[in-house]
């Protein structure tokens, strides 16, 4: 009798896989958001207070290069929520569980912010030297793509009902869709050669290496990165419950 | 395999406005840019290969919602699904007729409408070469988008607004080997990535287009 | 040669539908399933023909076997009755349409335009489909819909006629085809609300 009821119990993931059973989950973000928020919010107004107000002004661009504060860390986290979303939807795809699903679901506005923030403020840097509010540099025309795609993915999950379905055909998109960003980021370099050679904004590896810029900045990059956790959790805390929402008057209509 | 492309192409000249579409979608942003940007000659010339490249891909995406949409509601898919057919080249199949029914009108197309525009005579050539190399990647990231939003009412748009930021590569380097070959430079590099790119999505992305298709299926 | 289902749960929607179906078809015999609207016949039969996988048990023998029929019928307004049916013919790696058409009674019509037929006529065409793909097992979702009472008997002649060749039929349907035929009513094998075999939302409960 005790033989059946061993083998009869399922194997329980162990480690960091418990977390695809949205119920650990939420009680893993209920414990852990309280801290990353305050943990969150500590690093972002240090790292921007220390950047904006006690860091020198450079000597070429005044202080606009300051604006690199919010620049270099929203580009870099647009970067890593594609690449989060990108991880997430594999593992939807192969071990199919719903948490990975909902987690790049909920990135994908996150994202989508951050881009823009990256978009507007190398905007703001660059108008100086361009005298425009915009130019094609490469690098501001790659994210003003990676928006699209953000887009497109978000707009694609809106549009299925089915959840299993929107998840596998998300997980799709962002598949063919991260093919095609690193491509399209060949290209466009391509496409601006020879144009405003002077007025990329990647000038700024070159501005950094200065401590005095460098530790706020990474103080900052550390408040993004925070926040990013913090959100996706809150918002995959979310899509779990809607979730949950929906199979319980789903079960009541059966019942 | 053979059945079906020539299924598709008969219907595609049946139902009548199967060719035509495309072309006159072409023609007319052909003929709206100078009413847009102005009749200068020396202007019109300069942005030609662009213009024409666009109009191209434009309407390409028009007869793209069309690709599967019919197939599904009449239930054909569900039984191609069934059949010995393997989804992935019943997708190779259908992006096939797309490209021969409007990929290939616009290469043709292209010339003539370049006279409109201006483009200069070193021009001619590389338009052709380009738009020939680069429309089929254009009908099959299409049907990918369509795979896609099958299933979704009215996907049109949604349908666009995928398969556009996936047409940039292409797009940038086929109207590169335009505008460089009108300039008399040298088109190798761009050539070379458009093919590549041309290559690479025929071979890989009935996959992914398939799996999409299934899902929607199920 | 032997269609097996053994202990199938199938989903529509993520959701659990039918439960703990077993049941097998020998060559020759035909089964019969029968079943209020929205019971899931029609997903049962889905998953049978390959089109969505279960979400538990198994479904043997039906690899590259089956001919699905469904409520549309696959045809295309613009092409002849002709040109449907060899289209069809040529996908499934046939060439024979006569006897198809014949089975059907489809040769007086066969250069109209598909699009021009009776609601019966498309659903004869769609029928005789079956016949020109080859396959021996016959999935069928309510296939006398729009048939009058003649060509319901043709149809009846055409099923038992692929019996006899040592085929198989799994039908729903509500009327009696005169066939000789094992009956599977699906009710009693309604998913039960709790069921929780795999079902997509069962992680959240």
């Amino acid at each position: 009798m005790s033989m059946t009821e061993d083998t009869a119990r399922p194997k329980r993931p162990s480690g960091f896989w418990s977390y695809a059973n949205p119920v650990k989950f939420l009680g893993l973000s209920e414990r852990v958001l309280p801290t990353l928020w305050v943990l969150a919010a500590i690093s972002l107004v240090a790292g921007l207070i220390w950047g904006f107000f006690f860091t020198p002004d450079d000597f070429r661009q005044g202080s606009t290069v300051k604006i690199i504060y919010l620049h270099v860390p929203s580009a870099m986290m647009a970067i890593n929520a594609w690449a989060m979303m990108l991880v997430a939807s594999l593992i939807w795809l192969i071990r199919r569980h719903h948490v990975s699903a909902l987690a790049a679901k909920a990135a994908a506005p996150v994202g989508v912010v951050m881009t823009l923030i990256a978009l507007c403020t190398g905007a703001i840097w660059g108008q100086p030297m361009w005298g425009t509010w915009w130019a094609w540099d490469p690098r501001l025309t790659s994210f003003l793509i990676l928006f699209l795609f953000y887009l497109g993915y978000i707009a694609l999950w809106e549009a299925i009902e089915e959840p299993d379905t929107a998840a596998d055909l998300t997980s799709v998109l962002c598949l063919v869709g991260s093919v095609f960003a690193v491509l399209s980021r060949y290209a466009v370099n391509f496409w601006n050669q020879g144009l405003h050679q002077g007025a990329s904004l990647s000038l700024d590896k070159e501005e950094n290496v200065a401590d005095v810029f460098y530790f706020p900045l990474l103080v900052c990059i550390a408040g993004f990165v925070l926040l990013f956790l913090a959100l996706v959790l809150y918002r995959t805390g979310t899509e779990i419950r809607l979730r949950r929402a929906r199979a319980l008057q789903a079960r009541e209509a059966r019942l | 395999m053979k059945a079906l492309l020539r299924r598709d192409l008969m219907l595609a000249v049946r139902a009548g406005g199967g060719f035509g579409l495309g072309l006159a979608f072409f023609l007319i942003v052909t003929v709206l840019v100078p009413f847009g940007v102005g009749p200068q000659s020396e202007l019109l010339s300069r942005i030609a290969p662009g213009i024409l490249w666009l109009g191209a891909l434009l309407a390409c995406l028009l007869s793209l919602d069309r690709l599967l949409a019919l197939d599904w509601e009449d239930g054909t898919l569900d039984l191609l699904a069934t059949s010995p057919l393997p989804l992935e080249a019943v997708l190779s199949i259908k992006a096939l007729a797309h490209w021969i029914t409007t990929g290939l009108p616009l290469v043709l197309a292209a010339p003539v409408l370049a006279v409109l525009l201006n483009l200069p005579p070193a021009g001619y050539l590389w338009l052709i070469v380009s738009l020939a190399l680069g429309t089929p990647a254009l009908s099959v990231i299409g049907t990918f988008g369509a795979a896609l939003t099958v299933g979704v009412k009215r996907g049109g748009l949604l349908m666009s607004l995928l398969v556009l930021p996936l047409y940039v590569p292409t797009l940038i380097f086929g109207a590169e080997v335009a505008r460089r070959g009108t300039e008399g430079m040298q088109v190798m590099t761009p050539l070379l990535m458009l093919a590549g790119i041309t290559a690479g999505v025929i071979a890989l992305m009935p996959f992914a287009s398939a799996a999409a298709l299934r899902v929607n299926l199920r | 040669m032997t269609l097996t289902i053994r202990d199938l749960c199938v989903a529509r929607g993520g959701v659990p539908v039918l439960q703990g179906l077993s049941f097998h078809v020998e060559q020759g015999q035909a089964l019969i399933l029968r079943g209020p609207n929205g019971a899931g016949k029609t997903t049962l039969l889905r998953t049978i023909a390959g089109l969505q996988p279960p979400l538990s048990g198994e479904v043997l023998g039906a690899e590259d076997r089956i001919a699905y029929a469904a409520h549309s019928d696959g045809l295309k307004a613009m092409l002849t009755v002709t040109e449907n049916l060899r289209f069809w013919a040529d996908v499934f790696g046939h060439s024979d349409i006569e006897g198809a058409m014949g089975a059907f009674a489809l040769e007086p019509l066969r250069d109209r335009l598909a699009g021009t037929l009776s609601a019966g006529q498309k659903r004869r065409l769609g029928l005789a489909r079956l016949l020109v793909t080859g396959r021996p097992i016959w999935v069928l979702d309510e296939p006398t819909v729009s048939l009058d009472r003649d060509a319901v008997t043709l149809f009846a002649d055409a099923v038992r006629a692929h019996l006899g060749a040592g085929g198989m039929a799994l039908i729903a349907t509500h009327i009696d085809l005169g066939l000789e035929a094992q009956v599977l009513e699906v009710s009693p094998f309604r998913a039960a609300p709790e069921t929780r075999a795999g079902a997509s939302d069962e992680a959240f409960l």
